[in-house]
């Protein structure tokens, strides 16, 4: 999916840090989002999500580092960078008493090459609503009608800052449809989230930020080494029956004797190999693996000793 | 190209008001009712402006046209403005590439159009209710220039007042109390005449209100048409202007 350009990285952060009345919103940022790539930024509220995205986007200005969109500097070229970007922010209005499809040809009109209008509605689902006010559209509906503008200039590069909060479970699979869409067309998507399946489900690469920092980065299935964590075994005995020799340990809160073998395959087989020879049942037998949920809750917990270890071990 | 642009935006701008009747109908059908109203109650006498005797009828014709203008430009302006930046449609703006001034341009150019159509109805209306004298010739001209100058300068002033508006709910509340008692100091809702007293004539002196209505009184009332108002009214515009290059905000200020 990556251009044959790949020289030139989309975006690429260094030490990005940013303080708002002496209070740090971003505390000195890595990041490279390589062209054609749906990169997600995953944190809690007040992270450093938008904070980092508005000065990527040219609506704030860093306090320090270095920050490159397509090789510009968003502080001081946004006049070249802005029509090479889509922006969908965390919550905009668009003028009431337009139609969809004026609204859509209104900023089409302000870019040098857009995208035809009729396309980017049909893209984003709103086809049955081109002729429609925007008064009269469902908050979801004003979502697609967002990116639709973010759409209307054909930009290389889509930020999208919290696409789906608010949104019914059905309206979230459809925007996510539309983020896959725009991937196939190869555009480049950073876009920010608190929801896991989110990232899950979008991102080639997420990176998770907490307190202004980026705790961890990887494809979501690898972050913080959520793929080489060894998987725990849980299972529960009937009551009265001790466990086989090797599984001893004390049972968990819920009753389930859990533990996490070397050797998974061979730990199984000698387990449920006892069992069949006692006629034993292992009831709600499960091979667990920490969930993308679990690595970010541990990452971002601010009680925790340090970032990047937690659930992980 | 920018022109395109602009005249382009114009037509939006256009749309999006007559598309909200209610605004639009109000602000045509305001100063045409305050015109019946101060008529009704006010209208009967003569006022002395510059040592000649003026009828109330037809001062309030001048008034009104430039009331009119004022509402159009400042006041419109100021409310409309800060309720975009309040609903995150200028901040969306911001972000593309439209060039700011284009923006501004067609916001202006829109305000200043719908004020010569208020105005041409508030001297219509007056020619037809109150025999108002409407101006020709070079009394017409410097009459135009005076309005196009005005309303610019107003909508300058309108941009600017929203750097001192928190959020959309002051909007009203502020513009209004900057503008009402101007109004009032002004001469614009009750005539000054020659024996106003002198604090308020010092009040109108300093502000663009007065001015602007002098000039519309030229027009109208025949009385002498001052270039140094023109000037006061442009000379506010302009530090409108300034103002709102250095504070506006494209964003909610909250």
């Amino acid at each position: 999916m990556e251009s044959p350009s790949r020289t030139i990285e989309a975006i690429s952060v260094r030490a990005l840090s940013k303080s708002y009345e002496g209070v740090a919103a971003v505390a000195g940022i890595d990041l490279s989002v390589a062209r054609g790539e749906v990169f997600a930024l995953l944190g809690p509220n007040g992270a450093g999500k938008t904070t980092t995205v508005e000065i990527l986007e040219g609506y704030r200005r860093r306090d320090g580092g270095e920050v490159s969109v397509f090789g510009l500097d968003p502080g001081r070229d946004r006049a070249r960078l802005k029509p090479l970007i889509g922006i969908v922010l965390q919550s905009t209005g668009v003028d009431r008493y337009l139609t969809v499809a004026e609204t859509v040809r209104m900023y089409a009109g302000y870019y040098p090459h857009p995208r035809p209008a009729d396309e980017v509605i049909d893209l984003v689902g709103l086809s049955a609503k081109r002729n429609s006010r925007v008064v009269k559209l469902s908050g979801g509906q004003q979502r697609r009608l967002d990116v639709a503008v973010a759409l209307a200039g054909d930009p290389e590069l889509l930020f999208l800052d919290e696409p789906t909060t608010g949104f019914d479970p059905s309206a979230r699979h459809e925007a996510w449809q539309i983020v896959r869409d725009l991937a196939a067309l190869g555009k480049t998507v950073l876009l920010t989230t608190h929801y896991m399946d989110e990232a899950q489900q979008l991102a080639d690469r997420v990176a998770v930020i907490s307190a202004g920092r980026i705790v961890a980065e990887g494809t979501p299935d690898s972050l913080a080494g959520r793929d080489r964590v060894r998987p725990r075994v849980r299972c529960r005995l009937p009551g009265g029956v001790a466990a086989p020799e090797g599984f001893a340990a004390a049972p968990a809160a819920d009753g389930f004797l859990e533990f996490a073998p070397d050797d998974l395959t061979a730990a199984l087989h000698r387990l449920t190999g006892w069992a069949i020879d006692r006629g034993v049942e292992l009831e709600g037998l499960q091979i667990v693996r920490p969930s993308l949920e679990d690595v970010y809750l541990s990452l971002t917990d601010p009680t925790a000793s340090g970032p990047g270890e937690g659930a992980a071990r | 190209m920018s022109i395109g642009a602009t005249l382009r935006q114009v037509g939006y701008v256009n749309k999006m008001f007559w598309r909200n009747p209610a605004s639009a109908f109000f602000t045509f059908a305001f100063p045409l009712m305050f015109l019946v109203i101060f008529t009704a109650l006010l209208g009967h006498g003569t006022v002395v402006i510059g040592g000649r005797p003026v009828h109330q009828s037809t001062y309030y014709v001048a008034s009104m046209g430039a009331f009119a203008v004022i509402t159009a430009c400042f006041t419109n302006t100021a409310i409309s403005m800060t309720f975009s930046r309040d609903a995150g449609v200028l901040k969306r703006t911001d972000g593309t590439p439209l060039p700011a001034g284009v923006y501004f341009g067609a916001r202006v150019l829109h305000a200043v159009f719908v004020a010569v159509l208020l105005v041409v109805i508030t001297a219509a209306f007056g020619r037809a209710a109150y025999q108002a004298d409407i101006p020709g010739g070079a009394t017409l001209l410097r009459f135009l220039l005076m309005l196009v100058i005005g309303a610019t300068s107003f909508c300058a002033l309108g941009f600017a007042i929203t750097a001192a508006i928190p959020n959309f709910d002051a909007a009203a509340p502020i513009v209004n109390a900057a503008i009402m008692p101007l109004l009032f100091l002004s001469g614009i809702f009750i005539p000054l005449g020659d024996n106003a007293p002198a604090w308020i004539v010092w009040v109108a002196r300093i502000f663009p209100v007065k001015h602007f209505g002098d000039g519309f009184q030229a027009a109208f009332l025949g009385t002498s048409f001052a270039w140094s108002d023109v000037l006061v009214v442009a000379g506010w515009g302009l530090a409108g202007l300034l103002i709102a290059a250095r504070y506006f905000s494209w964003e909610p200020r909250s």
